[in-house]
């Protein structure tokens, strides 16, 4: 926002104050925290009165597949958390709490983990769960019999064995540590097999109805193993592929809750609403393809980090709605996040121009930035990197391509000079550093470097959870260092509600969890 | 009868070309259906299994012998992303289209018949200046810009309308009506600047005709003969105007729902094409030729036996 | 009356966009694709006449930078049509017979051929770029092109002077070039004023689809495309391109009509 937009449209400043004061809440990861504290103010409001009634959340797409073995869309797995559980779950601060076990423990190779059973879990179909569900859905994941592992997170279990009905041993072909994230994959009823039709989950939604391309209903579990959870009686996702559509449905009230809702869109909405916005554990960067010249060279790679201002592009491209970042790792993952490389590359046009001197390139050179056409917030990135690079008399070419393109040419083809992309990320932050291994199938950058290979070798197997932060913030270093790329920012995602409706939390994953959300009835 | 038939099988033979240069096409450009479904996550082996799923595996000749078939049969497939029949993902965008299409040329014909006789009637004066000058103007105005400036005027000064909403008409007829006024007006504006042009000089030919002056000196009122005689005949041209540029109208509307957000055919097409969804392309791609040819033959035959001076040798 | 106004009007506006087109090479008031975030979205004022976007870049500037990127496009997929065009028509009219039947079917197959299928076919085989933008534009204007001339040269085969050359043993090239084609001149001038118009029209839709010509370079559909969103924040920065986008596409139509008209009159 310009200070010229503020003075004349004074409105204009009371959303801004607005917004940097959920932006504020949201970046100490406490978007939930902000609820309990009005809960505490309103204080009257029992948990009694918080149950009941019922809401429906707009989502972009169809789901692909009701399975949870089958679906891959990243859509779907974001509803269906609400319908199933694995034995662990994933929480707001991006670790991972109990679910259907209520404690593990992992042998001292790494390889053995033993997980404890909750007591009196039911399947939404009444059912109790018995480790011998456990072990039938993820042997199913592992491809045990077929040999063809469905998920590759379950690719290195060995065997899983029910010694009782309260205990689940999965044996490892070799030491993982992200493993542990594996296990939040959903358990279903041992030889169910209509979970397509009418899946069966533990979660505290049940499964209703599904209408193909209308809408998922489900329903209170009021079995949940947490008592007092969920608070809703009906929630309905509803499909709304169309933005506006989604937009209009939300400013007439026949939606509550409206994920990913443009900054633009969000500050046009009248009083009545309320949005969060915060990171989503997304590092967009400007990718670099290290093998090919000039990026081949350190010093240009480093040039070009200090040329690129990225305090600019958050407030001209994501309208200051983006928190800076300095490697491949987005700050949500508070635990493993190393926080001393934001400003490794402050902009310096004359120790850039000096770099690019050392490297040979006193003159500049000429190079294409491949974006794919489907995102403008990366084509809008590039045009401001094309024009920051100026200065330091580097040229750069936008050339911006169809998503089938880049998949195939940039991606998985390696053929490009550099690209601007977001990476998605992970629970576990090995598998989101892991693709800058050197011989990493995903290494789309190229990217080599023995040192990093060996700190993320141990960061693979290590157990013990401070020496693996210390791997993990040492491999962020390293790749920010190497300059891999430019890593510019987690640009944030809003959620759009009506403010009658209390205690939704965000996740850095990508899911929506109705199970804390309830409405504040008007007195 | 032996010209129709002629140019049937003509233009049978032009959409066979269409057809084949389609499929062409499509399979030597980048981009792999099964790569994009599955994202960037996917595993080669996973690909390569979809792509077994999809029928891609098979080469090129035997996928158009298949796919052949079938269209022979209007049977064209299933989509690769929506794994749902090519013809009733169709059928269900086409409603809005088609809709879309109908309002316009409703809106055409109802603001182009009284400018194009006001035009005639008062030729060479000031009016006919005036509306010339308009016609000239919204030929010329791009009419995807038309729909932006509608929707700041309309939408963001006024508070009239909003962007997309759009629902069947089934659901609620009048939100429907309301999605689609704004961007139909948009279509039709150049629609209706041909039309007054074309109306304003078949009616100043009719006007000189002697039936005119034989009513003039029964003493017949000027408007009577005007609206009574003069529109009627010159209405026929008019309409199969309107009628042919069905097409334009059509092409129009890919570029407006854009600008609208209406789940149409256009909005589908450009979605099929960035995901590489072969048959769903190739279906909607024969479908707009059927629609191309079909009128293009129908201009031709119209043609013929509107215009007496066009005789075959 | 109304003729010359046409005539009058259209030139005038056009000789208008040339002079443009022509400042633009050696002068634009702020430099084209000079960012400055800080000026994002400035109303106009006497700094910045149109305001600016909402990288802070001149809306004047790149207006008139567009006409340069309209002028190629419009001027070189003319050329591509004509020239295709000539080809084309003067081979299925001369001729006739299978061969004008073959060619006339090819037609007709690629007006059934959606221009934005085609033009995104060969933006994804190559580049997107400019080049690649004016040959599909190109393609697109070749039918009715073909379709004038050939239907001139079906017209002028049959006139006296056409016959009394092949009598006297003219090549069929001389008659072709000499005695034909000087003949269609003026349908041709018509056809390429008009498509001129329809050229600069198909950019701008394609480059509002994100198709045609690739950011930074100023489009005016591109322009539009990325001033969509901020419609109510800066409502000058939609205006400007389309605006200007009118204003071409009238001059060249009127242009165009005014020939006719010329034409017409004398014949």
């Amino acid at each position: 926002m310009t200070t010229f937009n503020v003075k004349r449209k004074p409105w204009l400043l009371a959303i801004l104050l607005l917004t940097v004061n959920l932006l504020l809440l949201s970046a100490c990861g406490s978007s939930n925290k902000a609820d309990e504290s009005e809960k505490d103010r309103k204080g009257t409001q029992t948990e009694k009165s918080k149950t009941g009634g019922s809401v429906v959340v707009a989502i972009p797409q169809d789901l692909d597949y009701l399975d949870p073995n089958l679906a891959e869309a990243a859509g779907t797995r974001e509803v269906m958390f609400n319908i199933f559980e694995g034995l662990l779950k994933a929480n707001t601060e991006g670790g991972l709490d109990p679910a259907i076990a209520e404690s593990y423990d992992i042998s001292d190779d790494g390889l053995t983990y033993t997980f404890t059973i909750r007591d009196g879990v039911k399947f939404h179909n009444g059912q109790t769960l018995t480790s011998k569900d456990v072990a039938y859905s993820y042997a199913k994941l592992a491809g045990l019999k077929t040999g063809k592992p469905l998920s590759s997170s379950f690719a290195n279990v060995k065997k899983i064995e029910t010694p009782d009905d309260k205990t689940v041993v999965i044996q490892l072909k070799e030491k993982e540590a992200a493993f542990i994230t594996a296990v939040t994959a959903s358990i279903i009823p041992a030889n169910y097999k209509d979970s397509n039709k009418t899946p069966i989950g533990t979660g505290p939604f049940k499964f209703v109805e599904y209408k193909k391309g209308q809408s998922l209903i489900v329903e209170k579990n009021k079995d949940y193993y947490v008592k007092g959870i969920p608070y809703l009686d009906k929630v309905e996702f509803r499909i709304v592929p169309d933005q506006e559509a989604a937009f209009l449905a939300l400013q007439s009230g026949e939606i509550d809750i409206y994920p990913r809702i443009a900054t633009e869109k969000a500050e046009q909405l009248a009083t009545g609403f309320k949005t969060i916005s915060n990171e989503q554990n997304l590092v967009q960067l400007l990718a670099f393809n290290n093998k090919v010249k000039p990026f081949n060279h350190i010093k240009v790679r480093q040039a070009i980090n200090y040329a690129v201002n990225k305090d600019e592009i958050i407030k001209g491209v994501a309208l200051g709605k983006g928190t800076k970042i300095g490697s491949n790792l987005s700050p949500v993952l508070s635990k493993y996040y190393n926080n001393e490389l934001e400003d490794l590359y402050p902009t310096d046009t004359e120790k850039a121009k000096k770099f690019l001197k050392e490297a040979g390139y006193p003159n500049g050179f000429e190079f294409t930035i491949t974006v794919p056409s489907v995102y403008p917030f990366h084509v809008d990135t590039a045009q401001v990197i094309v024009n920051q690079l100026e200065k330091i008399g580097v040229k750069a070419k936008i050339e911006s391509v169809e998503w089938g393109v880049w998949l195939e040419r940039v991606y998985n083809g390696r053929d490009y000079e550099t690209t601007i992309i977001g990476l998605d990320g992970k629970l576990d932050p090995f598998e989101i550093l892991s693709r800058y291994i050197s011989t990493a199938d995903n290494n789309f950058l190229n990217f080599k470097d023995p040192k990093l290979d060996k700190v993320l070798s141990n960061a693979k197997v290590e157990i013990d959870e401070n020496k693996r932060i210390t791997d993990i913030k040492e491999a962020q270093k390293i790749i920010a260092e190497d300059a891999a790329g430019v890593f510019i920012m987690d640009p944030h995602t809003n959620v759009t509600f009506k403010d009658t409706i209390k205690g939704y939390k965000t996740y850095p994953i990508y899911v929506q969890d109705l199970s804390s959300v309830y409405l504040d009835h008007p007195q | 009868m032996d010209y129709v038939l002629k140019k049937t099988v003509s233009s049978l033979f032009t959409l066979f070309v269409v057809i084949v240069l389609v499929f062409l096409a499509f399979r030597i450009i980048p981009g792999n259906p099964a790569n994009i479904i599955l994202g960037v996550e996917a595993t080669p082996a996973q690909v390569e299994e979809l792509e077994q799923k999809l029928g891609l595996d098979q080469t090129l000749f035997e996928q158009f012998i298949h796919w052949f078939k079938g269209v022979l049969v209007l049977d064209f497939g299933e989509s690769l992303r929506f794994s749902e029949p090519v013809l009733s993902l169709i059928h269900e965008r086409m409603g809005v289209t088609f809709s879309l299409a109908f309002m316009a040329i409703v809106i055409t014909i109802f603001v182009s018949i009284p400018l194009g006789i006001i035009a005639a009637n008062y030729k060479g004066k000031f009016l006919d200046v005036l509306i010339s000058i308009g016609t000239q103007i919204g030929l010329a105005i791009p009419s995807f810009w038309m729909g932006i400036i509608l929707i700041m005027i309309f939408g963001l000064m006024l508070h009239l309308i909003s962007v997309g909403g759009y629902v069947p008409w089934s659901e609620n007829p009048l939100r429907a009506f309301k999605a689609l006024l704004f961007p139909a007006t948009a279509i039709a504006i150049p629609q209706i600047a041909i039309l007054v042009r074309y109306l304003r000089t078949t009616m100043i030919e009719q006007l000189n005709f002697d039936y005119v002056r034989t009513a003039k000196s029964k003493g017949l009122k000027d408007s009577t003969i005007l609206l009574k005689h003069v529109l009627k005949n010159a209405l026929i041209p008019v309409i199969t105007i309107a009628g042919l540029n069905f097409g334009a109208i059509l092409a129009g509307s890919l570029v407006i729902e854009q600008v609208y957000a209406l789940p149409g055919f256009g909005r589908m097409l450009i979605t099929a094409i960035g995901d590489r969804d072969f048959p769903l392309v190739q279906g909607m791609v024969v479908m707009i030729a059927i629609i191309a040819i079909t009128v293009n033959l129908l201009v031709d035959i119209s043609y013929r036996y509107l215009d007496p001076k066009i005789k075959l040798k | 009356m109304l003729k010359k106004f046409n005539l009058v009007t259209g030139g005038a506006i056009v000789l208008f966009l040339i002079l443009v087109f022509i400042v633009s090479f050696f002068y634009v008031p702020h430099n084209v694709n000079q960012m400055n975030i800080e000026n994002r979205l400035i109303a106009p004022n006497h700094n910045y006449l149109l305001g600016t976007d909402n990288f802070g870049r001149d809306v004047l500037s790149r207006i008139m930078k567009g006409t340069q990127t309209a002028f190629i496009v419009g001027g070189g997929s003319v050329i591509i049509g004509l020239l295709f065009g000539i080809l084309i028509g003067t081979t299925a009219g001369y001729f006739g017979g299978w061969m004008d039947e073959l060619l006339m079917r090819m037609i007709d197959a690629l007006l059934a051929f959606p221009g934005i299928l085609l033009a995104l076919i060969l933006v994804t085989i190559f580049q997107p770029n400019i080049e690649v933008t004016v040959i599909a534009i190109g393609i697109m204007t070749i039918p009715s092109f073909s379709r004038v001339i050939r239907s001139g040269f079906i017209k002028c085969k049959q006139m006296d002077f056409v016959r009394a050359a092949r009598n006297f043993g003219s090549s069929h090239l001389r008659i072709i070039f000499h005695h034909i084609l000087p003949n269609t001149v003026s349908s041709i001038i018509v056809t390429a004023s008009l498509s001129f118009s329809t050229a600069i029209l198909v950019e701008a839709a394609l480059s509002y689809l994100g198709l045609g010509i690739q950011p930074p370079d100023p489009s005016w559909g591109r322009m539009l495309n990325e001033a969509q969103g901020f419609a109510k924040l800066a409502p000058w920065y939609t205006l400007a391109p389309g605006f200007m986008l009118t204003l071409t596409i009238l001059g060249f139509n009127l242009l165009g009509d005014g020939i006719r008209d010329l034409h017409d009159f004398s014949e």
